[in-house]
């Protein structure tokens, strides 16, 4: 039987120096603190950080629960790169000295772990939820395969917020919506049991909202979910233009 | 001090239908130790039960048929009446959920799409491809989202307030404040989960520490059959991630170090696919004779998908592919995946009626961490779903009727006071010199080799012995930084104790347990004994500290004990 491979390669020692700060001591400068750790292979980021927390230094912060990329607890910054630690392996990042720093355009509550509440607010704020007038008694609302399958891609997201910290527009606009909270309208939109309506999207129709996106991709790439936000705000504004376009031809009455 | 009509414990599925059922009529307060979508529902992959009839395959489906196959499924321990009432009410749960957003699957009719699922005579497994836990949240999550359910998440529950009468609320912990905060309230719900993390190997999530369990028991509240614990046959090795039950059912097979289809030896008509528990003990006894494959995380067992072929892996299997891939760093195309059994699902937990109800008034439990029973000695896959989003409806029913027309004035001294031990309590776990690290390791491990998927009194003593060992240690339990704020060392040092309280319910009720039934299998009792045993466990902590173990017969309605052959 063969034994996997990838399981045997010997241990080796890396260097972690991870971000530290404590909102609650602000006159304390934020600082760096260095931890060596055995590293079998195989191992993730947040394995790494969860033995550095039960050997070395139980005073370190950072969120975690599934440890298997589905929750969104653990997105940050791994030598720079915007990932899920705990879909991260150490080995992977491709140097012995590992930097671990917290999501970006965020407010940094303690170490790794940052302020989702405005992050939260946002998704909020764009209605995320089925709105639907009428329903049917005792069955499902139907729904074509077809009809499944658009939203597919942006019922896959798990809202880690990786997207929201590697895009470039938060640090210019902090109002920004994000590419998190604008996927989320466009899954509903793009839903044919939800019954908003057009002028429904005005609330977003602007440079807070999907005028605000500069389509640099960052989003995509950053996603650890194969979902493309880009998609879903270009996809909105199309919406929003076609509903313009229809209501000067006099197609839709102006709702209230 | 905070104060509501109701305060919910857990932001998984059973606490989120709760609320939503709630939030119209009372003041509702939500609280979690991580953001509900963080919760552990989030990783339910398969699917949820319900006889809708979708399925081509599945016309003559009912929910009758539901409920044998999961009183067979049980192993004749589940209570009937509540498996019925759980069947019945499935297919509303699941229209339901459809209603609010939830994107199940569908067929080519634009039916909710059903799939065939162990131990069940018709496919009525819903499911949105392999994350319907993640779809299912998120429709709660969002239906909590539009009805303003007041949310406290990164909050703990520390212990529960009963003056002996009446749960009078919950002693709580703002998690980024660091402060203690007692909460007030006629009724309060636990929806805390199960307790994976008190095995060593386990694919529930790190925050499985099932403390609402342990909290209720240290609170007077019987637990319920908690020998009855489910093990996986196949978590991936190091991480104990679930590898789907799929990976069987699209044509993998299990071997040993020998290369040989081990299974064909044990159930030699349906091999890979017998039943979850004798599929596990297949593994385990091949791994104890010495067949299975050596690692420095362990021994175990391949799992071989390479004859299925790329193509079909990448179609099928496209999950088990990237967890392979980003967990053990191998590829199943070209390498067969290292797999052990390991804990799953807790069938056992708080001791509640089908409304949710336990002997003390004001306190309701719902979800994994209760026991209604309906999962008996073994549950069936899809229907922990179920239970969650049935009872958790069920337990807020109960609480409006508890709490409608009436006043209730709280204990507000008795909270105040608690709270003030709580904060006592706290300064001394930053004094001790034990890590709670350490006690969790130990604890998983003696849990893991001693009250595993085969048991026997001696090893069952061990455990109980290596535990109380333990206990004695926690007294003396510390952690290293003194910040209460985001200090998750110090989260663990609270709720390791009552991790060790569950671990000892699980191992006395299987040590007294003497026969075999569904997961829990004695060596030394290798038969089910109908006779004597058909009846629920109830460990109830003693006045002078140490448990009581009394018994409570299962109820039968329609369908007397019989052999389970698959
Ligand atoms: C990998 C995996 C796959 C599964 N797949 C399926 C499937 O396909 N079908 C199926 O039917 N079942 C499945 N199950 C089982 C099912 O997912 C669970 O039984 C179910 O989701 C439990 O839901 P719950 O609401 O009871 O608890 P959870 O979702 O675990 O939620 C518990 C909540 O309580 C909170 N909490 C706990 N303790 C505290 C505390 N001390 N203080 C504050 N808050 C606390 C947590 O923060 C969390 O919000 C699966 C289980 C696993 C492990
Ligand atoms: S811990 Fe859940 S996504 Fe990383």
């Amino acid at each position: 039987m063969t034994t996997p491979m990838a399981l045997l390669k010997a241990d080796s020692t890396y260097t972690f120096k991870i971000f530290r700060y404590d909102s609650k001591t602000p006159e304390k400068e934020p600082s760096f603190s260095t931890y060596q750790v055995d590293v079998v292979p195989g191992m993730s980021v947040l394995s790494a950080l969860l033995a550095i927390r039960d050997e070395m230094d139980g005073g370190l912060s950072f969120r975690c629960s599934c440890r298997s990329a589905v929750c969104g607890s653990c997105a940050m910054a791994m030598n720079g790169k915007i990932e899920l630690a705990c879909r991260t392996q150490v080995a992977s990042l491709g140097s012995d000295l590992i930097i671990l720093e917290p999501l970006p355009n965020f407010e940094i509550i303690k170490d790794l772990v940052v302020d989702m509440i405005p992050f939260w607010a946002k998704y909020d704020q764009i209605k995320p939820w089925l709105i639907r007038k009428t329903l049917p008694v005792g069955t499902e609302i139907r729904q074509s395969e077809e009809e499944r399958n658009r939203i597919d891609q942006f019922v896959h997201c798990i809202l880690c917020a990786a997207c929201y910290g590697a895009c470039p527009v938060p640090s210019r606009d902090p109002e920004y919506l994000g590419p998190a909270a604008l996927a989320k309208l466009e899954r509903f939109v793009l839903d044919s049991r939800d019954e908003r309506s057009p002028s429904a999207l005005e609330a977003v129709n602007n440079e807070k909202g999907v005028w605000g996106c500069d389509t640099l991709f960052k989003c995509i790439e950053a996603c650890p979910k194969d979902v493309r936000p880009t998609d879903a705000i270009v996809g909105l504004r199309k919406s929003l233009v076609k509903h313009k376009f229809k209501k000067l031809l006099g197609m839709v009455k102006d709702e209230d | 001090m905070l104060h509501h009509d109701i305060i919910i414990i857990g932001g998984g599925l059973a606490g989120l239908r709760a609320a939503v059922g709630l939030c119209e009529r009372y003041d509702v307060g939500l609280l979690s130790k991580v953001h509900p979508l963080r919760s552990h529902s989030i990783a339910a992959q398969g699917g949820i039960n319900a006889a809708l009839g979708n399925n081509p395959e599945g016309r003559d489906d009912s929910w009758e048929k539901h409920a044998f196959d999961t009183i067979k499924g049980s192993d004749y321990l589940a209570d009937q009446d509540a498996v019925e009432f759980m069947c019945r009410d499935a297919p509303s749960i699941i229209y339901e959920m459809e209603h609010w957003g939830c994107p199940f699957s569908r067929f080519p009719d634009g039916s909710i799409a059903q799939r065939p699922f162990g131990g069940a005579g018709f496919p009525r497994t819903c499911y949105s491809a392999d994350l319907t836990g993640h779809v299912l949240l998120n429709t709660l999550y969002e239906r909590a989202v539009s009805l303003g359910v007041k949310v406290y998440d990164e909050w703990y529950l520390l212990a529960l307030a009963s003056n002996g009468e009446r749960c009078q609320g919950i002693i709580a912990f703002d998690f980024r404040k660091g402060e203690v905060v007692p909460v007030q309230a006629p009724a309060t719900l636990f929806a805390t989960g199960g307790y994976g993390r008190v095995f060593r190997h386990t694919t529930n999530a790190l925050i499985n520490y099932g403390s609402g369990i342990g909290i209720a028991y240290k609170a007077g509240v019987p637990i319920k059959d908690m020998e009855c614990v489910q093990f996986h046959p196949t978590g991936l090795i190091g991480t104990y991630i679930l590898i789907t039950e799929a990976a069987r059912g699209e044509g993998g097979w299990l071997t040993n170090n020998r290369g040989e289809r081990f299974m064909q030896r044990y159930a030699p008509k349906v091999a890979e696919l017998a039943p979850r528990d004798i599929v596990a003990r297949s593994m385990q006894t091949e791994i104890d004779e010495g067949r299975g494959l050596e690692h420095p995380l362990g021994k175990y067992i391949n799992l071989d998908l390479r004859h299925l072929g790329e193509k079909e892996i990448q179609k099928k299997l496209p999950g088990v592919k990237s967890l392979c891939k980003d967990f053990v760093g191998i590829d199943p195309v070209f390498e067969p995946i290292p797999v052990m059994p390991c804990e799953h699902y807790s069938m056992g937990g708080i001791d509640t009626n089908q409304h949710g109800e336990t002997v003390l008034p004001g306190f309701y439990a719902a979800g994994e961490c209760g026991c209604v029973s309906v999962h008996g000695a073994n549950r069936l896959g899809g229907n922990s779903l179920l239970d969650t989003l049935v009872f958790g409806k069920a337990a807020a029913l109960a609480m409006h009727e508890y709490l409608q027309g009436k006043s209730f004035t709280g204990d507000t001294a008795l909270l105040t006071s608690l709270g003030k031990t709580w904060e006592r309590k706290l300064e001394n776990l930053a004094k001790g010199e034990e890590r709670p690290a350490h006690l969790i390791t130990k604890m998983g491990h003696t849990m893991s080799e001693n009250v595993g998927i085969f048991r026997e009194k001696h090893k069952l003593q061990q455990a109980l012995d290596d535990l109380a060992v333990l206990k004695e240690r926690y007294r003396r339990v510390g952690v290293s930084s003194p910040n209460r704020h985001l200090n998750y060392a110090l989260m663990k040092a609270v709720e390791i104790e009552y991790m060790l309280d569950i671990a000892s319910a699980i191992a006395l009720g299987a040590l007294r347990r003497e026969e075999s039934r569904g997961a829990h299998y004695r060596r030394d009792f290798p038969l089910r004994n109908d006779k004597d045993w058909l009846k629920h466990t109830l460990v109830t902590l003693g006045k002078d500290g140490t448990p009581g173990v009394s018994y409570r017969n299962v109820t039968i309605t329609n369908h007397p004990p019989r052999e389970r052959i698959y």
